[in-house]
């Protein structure tokens, strides 16, 4: 796989000099946007089938061969709806609040490694580039609260962006640990760092568990999934932030939701579960595992969704502040002094 | 000693896994989805779906035009013009229902003195344009010819109980 | 001119233009979306000039967080515009002059050290560590100033919090506390009961 990419890489820049340079980066994003982009769909009725299962239910069966053609009638569905724009609204914002909402989930990829150098762009600081990046999707949720010019919208943008601003601080110093436990701000290099004889026992999972579990639930309130669904909380503000959109601007913000998801799935396993480490020594390193990793977060996602009742708002604040905010902060400390210790092996 | 452990099943979540071992056990479980165009669930004698209005053996009709259909009917949905026919009986000369606005209740077929007005169970009809859905006596009429044979057993099998 | 110099032109127009935009745009908040406009394209020159730490804290702290308060604030406010416009003319002397003590302050200090006009940014390998820098720097021949920089935004914290916060006597409010730490055996009580028989249940 690599060395095709080289050989292609060569050929290409032989043919074409220094015009091949901004072509193939173009080449590369398609090839990890593209994907990325199936894989949304394919997560879309992943969720409505475990959802479905975990009800004794059985799905969306109906179009293609087990519902598999489902995601592609709901995108022709949406593609074909009118985009109605609200007579009251600021009607600019109101059509960029969808995309500053997909645009910030799809640029973090860039610094996301998929292998052993397999990487759009090796950051030295990816780290902090994609805490950045997470930080800006909270824009499109606000921007789509205000411009829609609806209480129930603008009662989700303030829910919405109380909620990600908190969370993020947790999430930031959980990354905190992970950072001084691989020396290093490049996600290359965390994995790496988790390299070892032991495989499954090298990972970050096991010294930084409870940051592991806190990393887990604060992407989950950060995507704004269920249980942490208040943005949306489609039985008490009818769906929040995006009530007033419709059509393909909808489509956008599902899109975006769904990207964060893999996205936080992805850096969950690099930084934690040892990305395409293999869990077993003997067994060698592969994309598949890092594959596997994700799956088994995604559908812990979906699991979490099935099971957990909504939190109630001041709750939420309450686990966010009171609870992780001060565990993680702990916990830094604790890592901190653990390895300056010859306790610390990993 | 019981903080202790509440403590530790707070921070280990332990109540949130055991839900989840829930959940993850009837993802396993057997599904209940009934497949409906080619499967249906079954019916009860005492279902109560669309209107009709039946006829005695020798075909004269059964509603006498007592009316007490439309007094009891709780959407006012019944609609009753009554006139005496040409051999002195008492007929009605307009029976409707608007189905748009019944709530199949029932009270309409459990006051009729004569068992003229009943609910089949047909329950898969619709209406295509503004009216469709409002039934006339002929409409009525038609539905009880059709479905006699099935009405008739119904009421068979809920007489015992009545 | 080379294509940094073009990326740095694009980046310094956007960065004057939003800047204007802050300032003459009528709704606050899109005042506040001109505002963010300016710190993405200040990060974009700083990461020209290869300080990319500084340029995504930058994106990370002000308009990640600092600016979303902010936002959310402003989107709250009713702001009269015309009330506000009432004393411009009689404030626009003492404005006037203010920004123009400003602007002569920084052309002062930007003149003073003029000698470093003319050159252009060290070019540094690809495997040098801005983040590893500015941490050595900070952590050694700046620790005081960065500490107590850190002490005052602390003050300031605790300062914001006492002078805000009121507690009513009489206002009702909830332990969630407590609500998250009831357990069954606090609230449900099962208790045997015999079942009835059909006769005696008459």
């Amino acid at each position: 796989m690599m060395e095709l990419l080289q050989t292609l890489e060569q050929t290409g820049l032989d043919l074409l000099g220094p015009l091949w340079l901004p072509l193939w980066t173009v080449v590369k994003i398609m090839l990890i946007v593209l994907p990325i982009m199936g894989a949304v769909a394919y997560l879309t009725l992943a969720e409505r089938k475990v959802i479905g299962y975990m009800q004794i239910r059985i799905g969306p069966n109906r179009v293609g061969y087990y519902g598999l053609l489902q995601p592609l009638a709901d995108g022709i569905k949406l593609l074909f709806k009118e985009i109605i724009i609200p007579s009251g609204s600021s009607k600019a914002l109101f059509i960029l609040a969808p995309i500053m909402a997909l645009a910030p989930s799809l640029a973090a990829w860039a610094v996301v490694p998929f292998n052993e150098g397999m990487v759009l762009s090796n950051l030295n600081a990816g780290l902090l580039y994609i805490l950045a990046m997470t930080s800006l999707a909270v824009y499109g949720i606000i921007i789509a609260g205000w411009a829609s010019n609806s209480k129930y919208a603008f009662l989700g943008a303030v829910r919405s962006a109380a909620q990600i601003v908190s969370y993020e601080i947790a999430m930031g110093f959980a990354l905190v640990c992970v950072l001084m436990a691989s020396q290093s701000m490049n996600l290359t290099d965390i994995v790496n760092g988790q390299k070892g004889g032991f495989g499954l026992l090298n990972w970050y999972m096991l010294p930084l568990f409870p940051m592991f579990l806190v990393y887990l639930i604060s992407g989950v309130a950060e995507t704004n999934r269920a249980p942490f669904d208040m943005a949306e909380g489609e039985s008490e503000i009818v769906a929040g932030f995006h009530v007033e959109y419709s059509g393909m601007a909808f489509a956008l913000f599902f899109l975006a939701e769904y990207a964060n998801m893999i996205l936080i799935a992805f850096l969950t396993s690099i930084m934690f579960l040892g990305g395409w480490l293999s869990p077993l020594p003997f067994l060698p390193d592969s994309f598949i595992w890092l594959l596997g990793k994700v799956s088994f977060i995604l559908f812990l996602f979906l699991w979490f969704r099935a099971t957990f009742p909504r939190y109630r708002y001041d709750q939420l604040m309450r686990l966010g502040w009171k609870v992780f905010i001060p565990l993680t902060i702990v916990w830094v400390v604790v890592v901190a002094a653990w390895m300056q210790t010859p306790l610390w092996v990993w | 000693m019981e903080k202790i452990t509440n403590f530790f099943k707070t921070f280990l979540l332990y109540e949130l896994v055991k839900g989840m071992a829930l959940t993850g056990r009837y993802f396993f479980a057997r599904k209940i989805t009934v497949q409906y165009p080619e499967e249906k669930t079954p019916q009860s004698f005492r279902f109560r779906g669309l209107h009709a209005q039946r006829r005695y053996a020798n075909g004269e009709e059964r509603c006498i035009g007592c009316k007490l259909c439309e007094a009891v009917c709780p959407a006012l949905a019944i609609t009753i013009e009554v006139a005496e026919r040409e051999d002195g009986t008492r007929r009605t000369t307009q029976y409707d229902i608007d189905l748009t606005k019944c709530i199949f209740c029932g009270f309409c077929e459990e006051s009729c003195p004569v068992d003229a007005i009943v609910e089949t169970r047909v329950f898969e009809y619709h209406g295509e344009k503004p009216g469709d859905l409002y039934y006339t006596k002929p409409m009525l009429l038609a539905m009880g010819d059709k479905h006699e044979e099935q009405i008739a057993r119904d009421r068979a099998a809920d007489a015992k109980y009545r | 001119m080379n294509f940094e110099t073009i990326v740095f032109y694009v980046f310094a127009a956007l960065t004057v233009f939003a800047g204007l935009r802050v300032i003459t745009a009528r709704n606050p908040v899109h005042a506040v979306l001109f505002l963010v406009l300016t710190f993405i394209s200040c990060a974009g020159i700083w990461i020209l000039l290869e300080a990319e730490f500084l340029a995504i804290t930058l994106v990370l702290v002000y308009v990640g967080a600092v600016m979303v308060l902010f936002l959310f604030v402003v989107m709250m406010l009713d702001i009269n515009l015309v009330r506000l416009r009432e004393g411009i003319w009689r404030w626009l002397p003492f404005g006037a002059a203010l920004a123009g003590l400003m602007a002569f302050e920084m052309i002062w200090v930007l003149g003073s050290s003029g000698a470093s006009a003319g050159k252009s940014a060290v070019k540094h390998a690809a495997d040098y560590s801005n983040t590893k820098e500015l941490g050595r720097l900070i952590y050694t021949d700046y620790v005081y100033p960065f500490e107590i920089a850190a002490v005052l935004l602390l003050v300031a914290m605790v300062a914001a919090i006492a002078l805000t916060l009121r507690r009513r006597k009489d206002a009702k409010s909830q332990v969630v506390a407590e609500q998250v730490a009831v357990r069954k055996a606090d609230r449900l009580r099962i208790v045997a009961m015999q079942s009835e028989s059909k006769e005696s249940g008459k």
